[in-house]
């Protein structure tokens, strides 16, 4: 039944990672505590992805005479598509820290059920 | 609504006091106390069915009879209070401890789920194909022909980039219209702006005096250092992007790297010297200018490349700088919406305004 | 280069681990950007060098500046004071 798991290590730590990530998102109550752990849920998304590129023995997809070899190249598609993901996850993090910067200034405080104890009180 | 008598006896509020932090001692000394108590009321009541056996012995004497009657009902009195100071600590429960119970079931029921999600997919992993086999199922075709004949029809010798700014060229644009988006959000979030005269309002002055609270100003050693490494950082950051489609790197990491650089550069020497290069009016020329060369070059490739036309635009000799047709552009467009964004997302962050 | 690789994973079990668990917000900080520095690492291992690099930049450079300048709009930079006062 675990017959591949070990094989599999990396997806395996990628998982490991996904699952820290995401209690770290449920049970901190600070504002920057989730996003770093939605962050580490980026990257171990990533490195899922980039796990699954990699073949063994193989080398970057880079040509480095003037005829490629197919055969000695790993998959370039998850390396393109993480590169993309990478990127688009700072916006999504400057985003997020502006609205905390934006809620700290109203609020004076970072813990999410303050926040919203003080939005309760304020209607 | 009634307390029931032996609520404090009751298995949940002794849950509930276990859970709020008391310790085994505390709970058998609560427990010794209520005993007692109860001991108490059962001699006061006790007391009382022989008052009243007395007075039923005894009808004659009146004055005796008021007293005990006055007695019974102060006593009567004594628990009503009891009961409604209960009530009171009944009603007033969830907002003292429930909450704390309610935290820790929320953390215990967290902790669950997320070692069920992971126990499950790990489960998932162990059923998946074997890591770092050629013959899995993610390398089929598609990768085949990237790798076999992406030399040739994009001229770039990175694969990567190849694939990225020429087979998948509408994805890269939306990216970096994410970015572009993402930097107007952050605008519209932390700007502070001028007053109509130019002059900064109050907001924006307590912003820069209290952007100052906690580095010096004019710091020697920053500024030595930087003179020395900003150079070189920018220098490589345009060597990542030009060389793009040749080596690993390309517009997104040239244009991080070149970002880095001039946040290091606006630390050490301030904002003075920056803002005559990077002020919004030309942030939002330098940002909008390559998007719109970008969708307008993509525009016409695909528009030569889906109706079979000669796009005109030169693939020359692999591994050269100028070859790869669009995509050393298309790479100098990405790393300068990538440096831009960078550098904006830091100074609005810092002092909400260029 | 196997042993390597899991010495790699394991640190980022770690650096995962206690960024969760860290109480100051400066110290989660630092061992965020350690994580992407290993995390660049790994990629290098998996033969993909635009994404080391890209990582190196974005996430150990860019993302932590950002956070760091959170920290200093929102005055959670009380680690300096908080020494000198004990001092």
């Amino acid at each position: 039944m675990l017959g591949n798991l070990f094989a599999n290590y990396y997806e395996a730590v990628s998982i490991i990672l996904f699952g820290i990530g995401f209690t770290t998102l449920l049970l901190n109550r600070n504002m920057i505590k989730k996003i770093m752990g939605l962050n580490i849920m980026d990257t171990a998304i990533y490195l899922f992805l980039a796990a699954k590129g990699y073949i063994y023995g193989r080398k970057v997809p880079i040509v480095s005479g003037t005829v490629p070899e197919p055969e000695n190249y790993i998959n370039p598609i998850p390396s393109g598509l993480v590169l993309t993901g990478i990127v688009v996850s700072v916006s999504v993090t400057a985003v997020m820290l502006s609205l905390t910067i934006r809620l700290y200034r109203r609020y004076k405080t970072l813990d999410i059920d303050e926040i919203t104890r003080l939005v309760k009180e304020e209607k | 609504m009634k307390p029931r008598s032996d609520y404090e006896h009751s298995l949940w509020r002794r849950l509930v006091r276990f859970v709020d932090g008391e310790t085994l001692e505390d709970v058998e000394k609560r427990a010794e106390e209520l005993q007692e108590k109860s001991a108490k009321s059962q001699v006061e009541a006790d007391i009382r069915s022989e008052q009243i056996l007395e007075e039923e012995e005894d009808e004659e004497d009146k004055d005796n009879r008021e007293e005990k009657e006055n007695r019974k009902r102060e006593l009567e009195k004594a628990h009503e209070k009891e009961a409604a100071a209960m009530l009171e600590k009944y009603k007033n429960w969830p907002k003292e401890h429930g909450v704390k119970i309610f935290g820790r079931l929320y953390a215990v029921m967290a902790v669950v789920l997320c070692l069920i999600i992971i126990v499950t997919l790990l489960v998932t992993v162990s059923y998946l194909p074997e890591f770092g086999q050629p013959d899995n199922p993610n390398n089929n075709e598609v990768v085949r022909r990237y790798n076999a004949d992406g030399l040739e029809e994009t001229g770039a010798t990175n694969a990567v980039a190849g694939m990225i700014l020429d087979y998948r060229a509408f994805d890269t644009l939306g990216e970096s219209h994410v970015l572009f988006v993402a930097a107007c959000c952050v605008m519209i979030l932390l700007r502070l702006e001028l007053t109509k005269d130019g002059k900064p309002t109050d907001k924006k002055r307590a912003s820069e005096e209290n952007d100052r609270l906690y580095e010096p100003k004019n710091d020697k050693i920053l500024q030595g250092s930087a003179k020395i490494l900003v150079p070189v950082i920018i220098l490589f950051g345009i060597y990542v992007i030009l060389n793009g489609h040749l080596s690993p790197g390309g517009g997104f990491s040239g244009g991080a790297i070149i970002g880095a650089g001039l946040i290091l550069y606006l630390n050490a020497f301030g904002f003075e010297k920056t803002t005559r290069i990077m002020n919004r009016k030309n942030y939002a020329v330098i940002s909008v200018v390559p998007l719109l060369f970008y969708a307008m070059a993509k525009g016409y490739s695909f528009f030569t490349g889906a109706n079979h036309l000669e796009s005109g635009i030169p693939k020359g000799t692999p591994g050269a700088i100028l070859s790869a047709g669009l995509i050393l552009p298309l790479n100098i467009c990405v790393g300068i919406v990538v440096a831009c964004t960078m550098y904006n997302f830091y100074t609005l962050f810092r002092k909400g305004g260029m | 280069m196997e042993i390597l690789e899991f010495i790699l994973l394991s640190f980022l079990v770690v650096c995962a681990v206690s960024v969760a668990l860290s109480k100051n917000l400066l110290t989660s900080i630092v061992i965020f950007m350690s994580y992407s520095v290993i995390m660049s690492i790994i990629w290098m291992a998996l033969e993909s060098p635009d994404l080391a690099i890209t990582e190196a930049a974005v996430g150990a450079g860019v993302t932590s500046v950002l956070f760091y300048i959170t920290l200093k709009k929102i005055h959670a930079m009380k680690g300096e004071e908080d020494d000198e006062a004990e001092e």
